[in-house]
């Protein structure tokens, strides 16, 4: 009897498992939405540029560039 | 003070220790938040509608846009709508309390206190608006930055207790989906994305009026001004009448532009004429004669004016479908 009520879940456990699963459902899809997002981006030729030390060439004039 | 914080979730362990409570008793009779919970903060059904006339705003505009790209516009808008009912909900927790109909949201309740769905609101604003604005452009993550700021700051803590004019002015939060569903696709605003958004703005009144009248909820004791308490069942039902005239040039002239035609505009002639309909049975009620059928005719209408909507923005989904102007 006493372990019968070890054994059975409590609400609260219950509660707290719903928000830990859910929660990590979302960060996944999050991860996953942000993936997918970039690779869609990067196909259609958007412009993405980070600071990388160098003269951007979307920024340097079209005559200065092509001399 | 910060509106909400007077709920203190019972789990606290200071709460407990206060009350004297052991951890079985606490846990015996306590609620604890579960998913559900903040996913009910976000307001799910008021999040459909801004899908759906988001979805519609994008899918009629003039520049196509790649389908995950409009995938992820349309969830990041229905992110910033649920993080603007989040805000709502942790403003307004006092008046939920008082009201039958919204006693049991999470925060009253006690299973959510105001803090976390403050937090929760501000999160998803942020990761809202900036996914928005890598997702399709800054103009529209601008925009959306500017409804949950109407929503939350003008309609939530200004006009909803001041004026009996808060839905009539709070209503523009609701329609500007479509706008920024538009402004994803082309980066700016044309006469058909202000008429889309002028279809949900004078809709609205004569939508949550007709509500109004058959649930009586207890808005006076919520310290909240509904033209129905503070101008009378009278007046709200000619104002009722007023806004399906305004509605209906609004409606038809949307089918006038490039995203109407023939499709539409037979939808919205027919509608029009049924809401305008409706809204002059209504006028012509009494209060006694209502009470008498139980609100039969604005019950009808409320329901009409559900259709009345949805229809509107299926039928411009068809004309673009099939070929508009």
């Amino acid at each position: 009897m006493v372990m019968q009520q070890f054994q059975t879940e409590h609400e609260l456990h219950r509660r707290r498992r719903s928000r830990n699963v859910g929660l990590g459902l979302v960060l996944a899809a999050f991860v996953a939405l942000v993936f997918a997002l970039t690779v869609v981006k990067v196909r259609q030729g958007d412009l993405m540029e980070a600071f990388d030390h160098q003269p951007r060439t979307s920024i340097v004039p079209q005559d200065e560039a092509s001399e | 003070m910060i509106p909400g914080s007077q709920w203190p979730r019972p789990t606290d362990p200071l709460i407990q220790k206060r009350a004297g409570m052991s951890d079985t008793h606490a846990y015996d009779h306590t609620p604890e938040a579960e998913f559900g919970d903040f996913v009910a903060l976000l307001k799910p059904r008021v999040m459909s509608l801004v899908v759906f006339t988001a979805f519609v705003g994008l899918w009629v505009a003039p520049v196509p846009m790649h389908p995950f790209l409009v995938f992820c516009s349309v969830l990041f808008i229905a992110l910033g709508g649920g993080a603007s009912g989040a805000l709502n909900m942790w403003y307004d927790a006092d008046i939920d309390a008082v009201m039958n109909r919204t006693r049991g949201r999470p925060i009253p309740s006690g299973r959510v206190t105001g803090g976390e769905a403050l937090g929760l609101g501000l999160g998803l604003t942020v990761i809202a608006v900036m996914m928005l604005g890598l997702t399709a452009n800054w103009f529209a993550a601008g925009f959306l930055a500017f409804t949950i700021f109407f929503y939350a700051v003008i309609y939530t803590m200004w006009l909803k207790r001041w004026t009996p004019q808060n839905i009539v002015i709070g209503g523009a939060a609701g329609a500007f989906p479509p706008m920024i569903g538009w402004a994803c696709a082309t980066g700016g605003i044309s006469v058909e994305s202000f008429l889309m958004f002028a279809l949900i703005f004078f809709w609205t009144p004569p939508h949550f009026w007709a509500l109004a009248l058959f649930m009586k909820e207890d808005y006076h004791k919520a310290g909240v001004p509904m033209l129905t308490v503070t101008h009378g069942r009278a007046v709200t039902r000619r104002h009722i009448f007023g806004y399906t005239l305004v509605l209906a040039p609004f409606a038809l002239w949307l089918g006038l532009t490039s995203v109407g035609g023939p499709i539409y505009l037979a939808v919205a002639l027919v509608l029009n004429v049924l809401f305008i309909r409706g809204g002059w049975q209504i006028m012509r009620r009494s209060e006694e004669t209502a009470i008498a059928d139980n609100y039969a005719v604005e019950r009808r209408v409320f329901k009409l004016s559900l259709y009345y909507l949805f229809l509107h923005f299926l039928a411009l989904m068809v004309q673009h479908w099939v070929g508009a102007w």
